[in-house]
């Protein structure tokens, strides 16, 4: 016991960080931490998990066998038409929960411990968008197991599905970003998450998520063919369904890469200033 | 450490002229403040005094706007991380994760602060002994007692040993057994060769833990001194006159003005003398009472307390002040 114990002098020379630096540096380490640390937080937070699944699942039901009878999509069965949408509807809506989560760490005094750590200062973003992420692809699996059982069937094969999931979830991350945003601005968790529906609702149903967009009203079709929701739901089905691709997968990973471009930086600067 | 400065060299945080401004508010107004190595410094000041928004430009989490503020010689502004390398933060706003246990709280903060893995486990261990914790080790945070949540907050800004620690407000709220504890803990450090900067509301805590105490308000420093020295300027001795209606309290208050410094209580009834010279003092006022036919209800003679000095200081109140932390130690959140 006595001979590992360092002394108060040690670190007034020279600090701890100097001693032994990891492989990917501090900054890829603190980062792990800070993802761990949210990841076991979010398994000790059941209703989270419980709300996170239950609700795309139900959406998955209610589409199926309530409103699917009703909505012909030509050309394809509605279940393979609907499930890229609710998987992308599903991403979507998780990224609420990165703002909500930075919000409830800044309100409980967790960000103030944190700044006065010698850590790394991206760490508490990076770990933050990194569980999120995780948790996406944890929700995402779990979503095409329920799709299976309801009649949901990949058209293409198994590098469509990969490639679709992982178009997803790089949209996915980026929208942690907005929401980070939004979470650090937000004065309290339930503001975030009150801001977070008016920005998300009109981007996930007015899109090609459920139905058709050539069913909307015209101005409403502008709209709906020209954002980010559509773009990923389009290159989603077209890598597991078959049809035309490309064009939808460039369209979405450039949306992602555009979001990321804006607010990463704009997350990092709220971060610095949220006190 | 190349620009430590020769000039004190036993000046452990040595802040100079800081200034901050929060758009239109003055939250500090050129504060100096010097702790010595080893010591215990306490801000003593009401809500809004200024005393948390100190501890955050300390600490690095805020930028000040004018002055230099330094802690072992490094300017917080210029080497924020070389600071947070040796302090310290616990306290009303920082916090430990509710959903982790303690030992993941303490382990976490050990894998920040870039401690080897081995010594942080084994740190962990240490403080949630030393800090009667080791049976709710393992149990999430958030089904601690106020009083063990604390602790487990001070334990996680000890992890990596700061020389330097900064306690803000470290007690509010807690019950007066559990403030007790904390104090305790806290003398234990210093002994250890801590130095502790304390931001308070309770003269009690200030009076009982510092070494050193400036009381703010309004973003300045109004006094410095020994907890002995602050209460010497108050006049050796109190007494306090329960009058039985505002009226004769009115006439007492005149009555006596010659006397000594002189205030009121809040209720309007109660007045207070301070008196310099004991005894004679004492008996001048009766004297002067029984000859205007005012008989007080109640005639109390006193030493000041910080409170006294606090209120003569800024003409109020710390709005707080704990009845009496010293009852009887009842053990909570025990196994």
């Amino acid at each position: 016991m006595t001979t590992t114990q360092i002394r108060l002098g040690d670190l007034s020379s020279g600090g701890a960080s100097s001693a032994h630096r990891p492989p990917l540096g501090w900054a890829v380490h603190d980062s792990l931490a800070v993802t761990k640390r949210n990841l076991i937080s979010l398994t000790r937070q059941p209703q989270l998990i419980v709300f996170s699944t239950i609700q795309p699942v139900i959406f998955v039901l209610m589409f199926t066998y309530v409103f699917g009878g009703a909505i012909r999509v030509p050309g394809v069965d509605y279940v393979d038409y609907l499930m890229p949408g609710i998987f992308c509807q599903t991403v979507v809506f998780g990224a609420i929960n990165t703002g909500i989560g930075l919000s409830d760490d800044l309100q409980k005094g967790l960000v103030e411990r944190f700044r006065s750590l010698p850590m790394a200062r991206s760490a508490v973003l990076a770990g933050r968008t990194s569980a999120d992420l995780v948790r996406d692809v944890f929700v995402v699996l779990l979503m095409l197991i329920v799709g299976y059982a309801v009649g949901f069937r990949v058209q293409t094969n198994l590098l469509g599905l990969v490639a679709g999931i992982a178009v997803l979830l790089l949209f996915a991350f980026s929208m942690t970003w907005i929401f980070a945003v939004v979470g650090l601005k937000a004065p309290s968790p339930e503001t975030a998450q009150a801001m977070s529906f008016p920005i998300l609702a009109p981007l996930v149903f007015a899109s090609s998520a459920f139905v058709s967009t050539s069913t909307m009203p015209g101005w409403l079709q502008v709209f709906a063919n020209h954002q980010p929701v559509t773009a990923a739901v389009n290159a989603t089905r077209g890598l597991m369904l078959g049809g035309p691709t490309a064009g939808h997968v460039w369209e979405s990973l450039a949306w992602s890469v555009a979001i990321l471009a804006v607010f990463a930086p704009l997350a990092i600067r709220s971060y610095r200033k949220a006190a | 450490m190349t620009d430590a400065t020769a000039v004190d060299s036993d000046a452990v945080i040595a802040v100079e002229g800081v200034v901050k401004r929060f758009g239109d508010v003055v939250a500090l107004d050129g504060i100096d403040l010097h702790v010595r190595r080893g010591t215990v410094f306490g801000l003593l000041g009401p809500n809004g005094a200024g005393k948390t928004t100190a501890v955050r430009i300390l600490t690095t989490i805020l930028r000040h706007d004018e002055g230099t503020a330094r802690v072992l010689g490094i300017d917080v502004a210029r080497d924020p991380q070389a600071v947070r390398e040796r302090i310290g933060l616990a306290g009303q706003y920082a916090a430990v994760d509710e959903n982790l246990t303690g030992r993941e709280n303490l382990r976490l903060v050990g894998q920040l602060t870039h401690l080897p893995k081995a010594i942080y486990l084994q740190r962990s261990d240490e403080l949630l002994e030393r800090f009667g914790l080791m049976h709710a080790a393992d149990r999430p945070a958030r089904t601690y007692s106020g009083g063990m949540r604390r602790r487990l907050d001070l334990g996680a800004a000890l992890v990596h040993r700061p020389p330097v620690l900064f306690l803000d407000e470290p007690t509010t709220g807690l019950d007066p057994a559990s403030r007790n504890d904390l104090w305790g803990v806290i003398q234990e450090l210093v002994a250890d060769g801590t130095t502790v900067l304390l931001t308070t509301q309770y003269l009690e805590e200030a009076d009982r833990l510092a070494d050193l105490i400036a009381v703010i308000d309004g973003g300045k420093k109004i006094a410095e001194g020994t907890s002995a020295e602050l209460k010497a300027t108050m006049g050796a001795t109190i007494v306090e006159i329960g009058m039985p209606d505002h009226q004769s309290a009115d006439r007492a208050q005149h009555l006596l003005t010659g006397v000594g410094p002189i205030d009121r209580d809040g209720d309007g009834r109660t007045v207070n003398v301070n008196v310099g010279q004991g005894a004679r003092g004492v008996l001048d006022i009766a004297g002067l009472l029984e000859g205007a036919g005012l008989v007080p209800e109640t005639f109390t003679v006193r030493e000041p307390t910080l409170d006294d000095v606090f209120l003569r200081l800024t003409g109020h109140r710390t709005d707080d002040v704990p009845s009496n932390p010293d009852v009887p130690l009842a053990q909570e959140g025990a196994a």
